[in-house]
C-alpha cells in the first residue's frame, strides 16, 4: 500500500525521503547516508532505511511530529515539535507529539545536556517543517495547474487567491509524499514577524497524563513476566563483589534470583550483587539481608577532610602547571592600591533527581535481541557498550526513551542501563532494575569540589589591575601516566572539573594568571546541570565582588567597568561577548531597582553574572538575615540572553524557576566522602530546597540579541549562588568564600 | 496476608505480607504507577495518597493499615482530570519533569479538603515536605490559589460543565 521515494541527498550527510502513508497522508524523513554513520562507528552494520517519520499528516491534516531528544524536564518534547510545526504552518492544536526511540540514523542527534537542544536543532528543525509545507505546495500547484509560486499557505490549509481555490492540508497529505523533496538549504523560511508558534507559551504536552497519573516515567514501565531487580555495588565506590550469602538471599520471600557480577560491563558499570524478586519490595529487603565481601579498590583512601588537607597544602606551594599568563601579574599587585587574598572552596554534589535511575529490559537469547526501556540522556553511547556486555549486535538492540523524573546530568551516564542489561540476560525474563535513594546518592557521579586561591588587585583609581588563581583540582586516581608509544603523559582531570582559561574575568585583566595543581581522585565525577559553571561562578563572581568592595566601587558599577575594556582576542575569535553581558546586567539592576531602594535592616542585595552554554545572564537576589543567621531569599530576578527567539516564554520561565531553585539547594548541600564512601543516604541529610524556602518570585526577563537562539536549561543556575553569598555580605558584612552555606551557621528560614 | 480495601472506590484485596507499603502494593501489584517512589523514608511526598480522606506517605503506611479503608491516588482524585487543581496545573504549566506533581496535587487536594481557602502560610505549611527537585514551587502556590478561585467558580450555579480534554496536543 505504501509507496516510498528515495530522494537525492542534500547535504553532506542526509536524504530526504518521502513515504505515503496508507489511507493517504505522507512521512517525510531525514536519513543520514549509511556510509558515514558507519564511519562514525554508529553501530555494527549500516541501519535500514526506514521511513525516518518526523512528521506525518493524515487525510484529516493532523499533523503527528516526533519528538527525538529525552524529556527530562526541559521542556525539549514541546519545544523542537514547535519549530517543526512553525515552518509546517499548522495549527498547534492539529499536532500530535510522539517520542521517537532511539535512532540516530532516523533523527540525527538525541541527547538532552549541554543547552545543546535548541542551538543544533533550531535550522534543522524549521527546515524539515519547511520541506513537509513546500511539497503539499508542489501538490496543490499540480493538481491546480498553477505555479507553486502563487500558492500560499493558512495554517492547515493551501490557497490559490487568483483561483480561489483552497484546501486542507489532509486533501494533498498523499500526493505530496510524491512530490520531489527540496533542497533544504535553499528553503526558504518564515519571516520571523509571521511567527504564529515560536514566542508563543505553550504547555507541557504530557501535563493530562502527569496530572492523572498516567504512566510515563522509565519506572512505570511493566511488561508481562517483569521481575523487579535491586543491584547492590560496593559501598566503597567502585570495589568488587567476592562472594556474598546468596543462598540465604535466594531463600527469602519473593525472591527469584540472587547472584554476583564480578566485573564492570563498561559505560560506568561496576561489580555488584543483584537481587531479583517478584515485587521491588521484596527484592530491597532481601538486599538488607546481604552479606558481601567486597574487594575495596582505590577510592578507600578519597576522603573529602583530606582532599581539602591537602589542597591547603597545595595552594601555598609552586603549581604543577599554569593554564595563562596575561602581563606581570607580580609587579601589578606590588604597585596596587589594594590587594584582595581569598581562598574559595566548594564541595561535592550529588544529582539526586526525584526518579532514581531505573531501566528495564527484555532479552531474547533465542534471536540475540535486546528491547530496553531506558531513560537516558545519552541513549546512543550505550548501545555499543550494551552489545558488547551481551555478545549481541548492536543492531539487534532497541532503546525505548520513557519521560525521566529529572536527572540533572546524572543519566549522561549510563551504569544503570548497562547493569540491566547485564541482569536481564542473566535472569533470562524482563527485568527492571531500579536504584532506591540510597543507591542513587551513594553511588553517583559526583559534582567534583574545588579550591581556588586567589589574589587580586585594584589600582588607585579603582581598577581591576592583576588577578591570580591558584586552582587546586582533581586528576583520574589510576589512570595510565604513559601514552600508548610509552612516552610520560599528563595526568587526566577528573571529569567537569576544569578551569577555562578563557573564563571571565580572564581576557579582561591586563595581569593575570591561572595556575592548577592536582590531587588524584579514585571516585567518578562528571556533569552536573551547568558543569564546571555551577561551581567556577561562585568563585569568580564573589571575588570580583570583594574587589569591588575593596575599591570602594558599587558592584554593577564595577562589572561594567571591567566589560568595557577591550579584552585580550582569542585565536579564532568567539568566547565571552561583553556587549551581551552588560546588556543583560544593565536589564537586571533596572528591573531589581538596583541601588535605588533603601533596604530594611539585614536585608541585602547581590549581584551576579555568568556565561555559559551560550547564553549570558545576571541575577540580583534580594536576601534577609536574621539575627540566628536564618536566610530569607526574598526574590531573585534573573536577565537572560539567549538569542532573537525566546521558543516557549511558558517553559523558559519555568527553567529560569528551576535553576534559581537548583542553585539555592546548592548553596546548602554537600556530599561528603570519607573512606571511599559516600556519607549521605537521603534527603534527611542532603536537603534539597522546600517549598517555604524557596522565593516568593523570581522575575524572568529575557533580553533579545540578533544571535541564533541558545538553550536555558543551564545558564540562569550559575549566578545565582553568588548573587545570594553576595546579598549576604550587603546584608551582614559576612562574606561566604566556602559551601555549603551551613558550615557557616546559617540556614533557611 | 490478604487485605481487602478500595482503591479509587473499587474493592481490592491483595495477599502480600503484612507489612508491604501501601506504596509497593499500588505500584507493583495493582499496577497503578501514578503514586512515585523517591526516598522510601517520608521526605519526600512523591507517594502522597489519600488514605480515609487524609493525606499519607503510602511509602510508610503498611498494607495492614488500610484494611478496610479507602484509598485515594492520582489516578482516582478526578473521574477524568477535571479537578481543579488538575485543571489549574496543566493551565498554569506547573509541571517540569513532573514526576513529583502527582504527590503534590495530593497534597494539594488533602489541604483544599480541610482549608477551601488557605492562606500563603497554609500553602506552605501545607505543601514544604513534598519536595520537588525541578523548583516548580513557585507555580505550585500559584496552581493552589488559582484552583481555589476555579474550584469556587465551578460550584457556583453559572458554571459551565468542566471539560475533559485540555487544549493542548497530546
Amino acid at each position: 500500500m505504501s509507496s516510498t521515494l528515495t530522494l537525492p541527498r542534500v547535504d553532506r550527510r542526509s536524504f530526504l525521503k518521502v513515504t505515503a502513508l496508507a489511507g493517504g497522508g505522507f512521512m517525510l524523513a531525514t536519513y543520514l547516508d549509511p556510509l558515514d554513520v558507519l564511519a562514525q562507528g554508529r553501530g555494527g552494520n549500516a541501519p535500514p532505511l526506514e521511513p525516518n517519520a518526523f512528521i506525518s499528516i493524515d487525510s484529516n491534516g493532523i499533523a503527528t511530529i516526533i519528538a527525538k531528544n529525552p524529556e527530562i524536564g526541559q521542556g525539549v518534547k514541546v519545544m523542537l515539535p514547535m519549530l517543526i510545526a512553525e515552518e509546517l504552518d499548522v495549527e498547534w492544536k492539529d499536532v500530535r507529539i510522539q517520542q521517537g526511540d532511539l535512532n540516530p540514523a532516523k533523527y540525527g542527534g538525541q541527547s538532552a545536556g549541554g543547552s545543546t537542544a535548541t542551538p543544533n536543532n533550531w535550522v534543522p528543525m524549521r527546515q524539515m517543517g519547511g520541506a513537509a509545507r513546500h511539497m503539499l505546495i508542489a501538490a496543490a500547484a499540480q493538481a491546480w495547474g498553477v505555479p507553486a509560486a502563487e500558492i500560499t499557505t493558512t495554517p492547515g490549509r493551501l490557497v490559490h487567491a487568483g483561483s480561489n481555490r483552497s484546501a486542507g492540508y489532509g486533501e494533498f497529505a498523499s500526493a505530496a509524499a510524491k512530490m520531489p523533496a527540496p533542497v533544504l538549504a535553499e528553503l526558504k523560511l518564515k519571516d520571523a514577524k509571521d511567527y504564529r508558534i515560536i514566542g508563543k507559551p505553550i504547555p507541557g504536552v504530557d501535563n493530562f497524563k502527569l496530572v492523572t497519573g498516567a504512566p510515563l516515567f522509565g519506572s512505570d514501565v511493566k511488561v508481562p513476566g517483569m521481575l523487579y531487580a535491586v543491584y547492590q555495588r560496593c559501598p566503597v565506590i567502585g570495589g568488587k563483589a567476592i562472594s556474598a550469602n546468596l543462598d540465604a538471599i535466594k531463600a527469602m520471600p519473593g525472591v527469584k534470583h540472587a547472584f554476583i557480577v564480578p566485573e564492570s560491563h563498561g559505560g560506568g558499570s561496576m561489580s555488584g550483587v543483584a537481587v531479583v524478586a517478584d515485587s521491588w519490595w521484596y527484592a530491597e529487603n532481601a538486599r538488607k539481608k546481604l552479606e558481601v565481601t567486597w574487594d575495596n579498590g582505590i577510592t578507600a583512601s578519597d576522603s573529602s577532610a583530606a582532599f581539602s588537607t591537602r589542597a591547603a597544602q597545595l595552594a601555598k606551594e609552586a603549581p604543577h602547571s599554569t593554564s595563562r599568563t596575561d602581563g606581570d601579574v607580580d609587579a601589578a599587585l606590588a604597585s596596587a592600591a589594594k590587594v584582595v587574598e581569598a581562598s574559595y572552596e566548594y564541595p561535592f554534589l550529588a544529582h539526586a533527581p526525584m526518579e532514581p535511575p531505573n531501566a528495564t529490559a527484555i532479552f531474547n537469547a533465542a534471536n540475540g535481541t535486546l528491547e530496553m526501556w531506558a531513560g537516558t540522556q545519552q541513549p546512543g553511547g550505550v548501545v555499543n557498550t550494551m552489545a558488547t556486555a551481551l555478545g549481541i549486535k548492536p543492531e539487534n538492540i532497541t532503546v525505548h526513551l520513557p519521560r525521566m523524573g529529572g536527572s540533572f546530568g546524572r543519566r549522561l551516564y549510563n551504569d544503570y542501563v548497562v547493569e540491566t542489561a547485564v541482569i536481564a540476560k542473566t535472569v533470562g525474563a524482563p527485568v527492571q532494575l531500579r536504584w532506591s535513594r540510597e543507591d542513587e546518592m551513594r553511588q553517583e557521579v559526583f559534582r567534583p569540589a574545588g579550591y581556588h586561591t586567589l589574589k587580586g588587585g585594584v589600582d588607585a583609581a579603582g581598577q581591576l589591575v592583576a588577578w591570580r588563581n591558584h586552582f587546586v583540582t582533581f586528576s583520574v586516581a589510576g589512570a595510565p601516566t604513559t601514552n600508548a608509544q610509552g612516552q610520560p603523559q599528563a595526568p587526566r582531570l577528573a571529569g567537569s572539573a576544569t578551569l577555562n582559561p578563557t573564563e571571565f574575568p580572564a581576557r579582561f585583566v591586563p595581569n593575570f594568571a591561572i595556575h592548577q595543581s592536582l590531587m588524584p581522585l579514585g571516585v567518578t565525577t562528571g556533569a552536573h546541570r551547568a558543569p564546571g559553571a555551577c561551581a567556577i561562578s561562585f568563585v569568580m563572581q564573589s571575588f570580583i565582588d570583594e574587589l569591588a568592595h575593596a575599591a570602594g566601587k558599587d558592584p554593577v558599577q564595577f562589572r561594567l567597568d571591567l566589560m568595557a575594556r577591550t579584552p585580550i582576542a582569542i585565536q579564532g575569535g568567539g568566547g565571552f561577548n561583553a556587549e551581551r553581558m552588560t546588556g543583560v546586567l544593565k536589564m537586571v539592576a533596572e528591573k531589581s531597582g538596583w541601588g535605588k531602594r533603601t533596604l530594611p535592616a539585614g536585608t541585602g542585595m547581590g549581584v551576579a553574572f555568568h556565561f555559559s552554554h551560550s547564553g549570558y545572564v545576571a541575577e540580583v537576589a534580594e536576601v534577609n538575615v536574621d539575627a540566628q543567621k536564618r536566610i530569607k531569599v526574598n526574590k531573585v530576578w534573573v536577565a537572560s540572553d539567549i538569542g532573537r527567539h525566546v521558543i516557549n516564554p511558558l517553559n523558559a520561565e519555568s527553567q529560569v524557576h528551576s535553576a534559581v531553585i537548583d542553585g539555592m539547594s546548592q548553596l546548602m548541600l554537600e556530599l561528603t566522602v570519607d573512606g571511599g564512601k559516600v556519607a549521605q543516604a537521603n534527603f534527611d541529610s542532603y536537603p534539597i530546597l522546600r517549598l517555604r524556602q524557596a522565593p516568593t518570585a523570581i522575575e524572568a526577563h529575557f533580553l533579545t540579541s540578533d544571535n541564533n537562539p541558545t538553550g536555558l536549561g543551564e545558564p540562569p543556575l550559575p549566578p545565582v549562588l553568588p548573587a545570594i553569598t553576595n546579598a549576604i555580605f550587603a546584608a551582614t558584612g559576612t562574606r561566604v568564600r566556602s559551601l555549603p552555606l551551613s558550615k557557616h551557621g546559617f540556614s533557611w528560614r | 496476608m490478604p487485605v481487602t480495601f478500595t482503591v479509587n472506590g473499587k474493592s481490592t484485596t491483595v495477599d502480600v505480607p503484612a507489612e508491604m507499603p501501601l506504596l509497593w502494593v499500588l505500584r507493583d501489584v495493582l499496577s497503578l504507577h501514578g503514586t512515585k517512589y523517591g526516598c522510601g523514608t517520608g521526605q519526600c511526598g512523591a507517594c502522597t495518597v489519600h488514605l480515609r480522606g487524609r493525606a499519607v506517605r503510602s511509602c510508610q503506611t503498611p498494607v495492614s493499615n488500610v484494611a478496610g479503608a479507602a484509598v485515594v491516588t492520582i489516578e482516582g482524585l478526578s473521574p477524568d482530570g477535571s479537578h481543579p487543581l488538575q485543571k489549574a496545573w496543566q493551565e498554569l504549566d506547573v509541571p517540569e519533569c513532573g514526576y513529583c506533581q502527582a504527590g503534590q496535587i495530593m497534597a494539594a487536594a488533602a489541604l483544599l479538603a480541610a482549608r477551601p481557602k488557605p492562606t500563603d502560610s497554609d500553602i506552605d505549611a501545607a505543601m514544604n515536605t513534598n519536595l520537588c527537585r525541578c523548583g516548580t514551587y513557585i507555580r505550585i502556590r500559584q496552581g493552589i490559589h488559582q484552583a481555589v478561585r476555579t474550584g469556587a467558580e465551578e460550584l457556583a450555579p453559572s458554571a459551565q460543565p468542566a471539560t475533559a480534554t485540555p487544549e493542548v496536543a497530546k
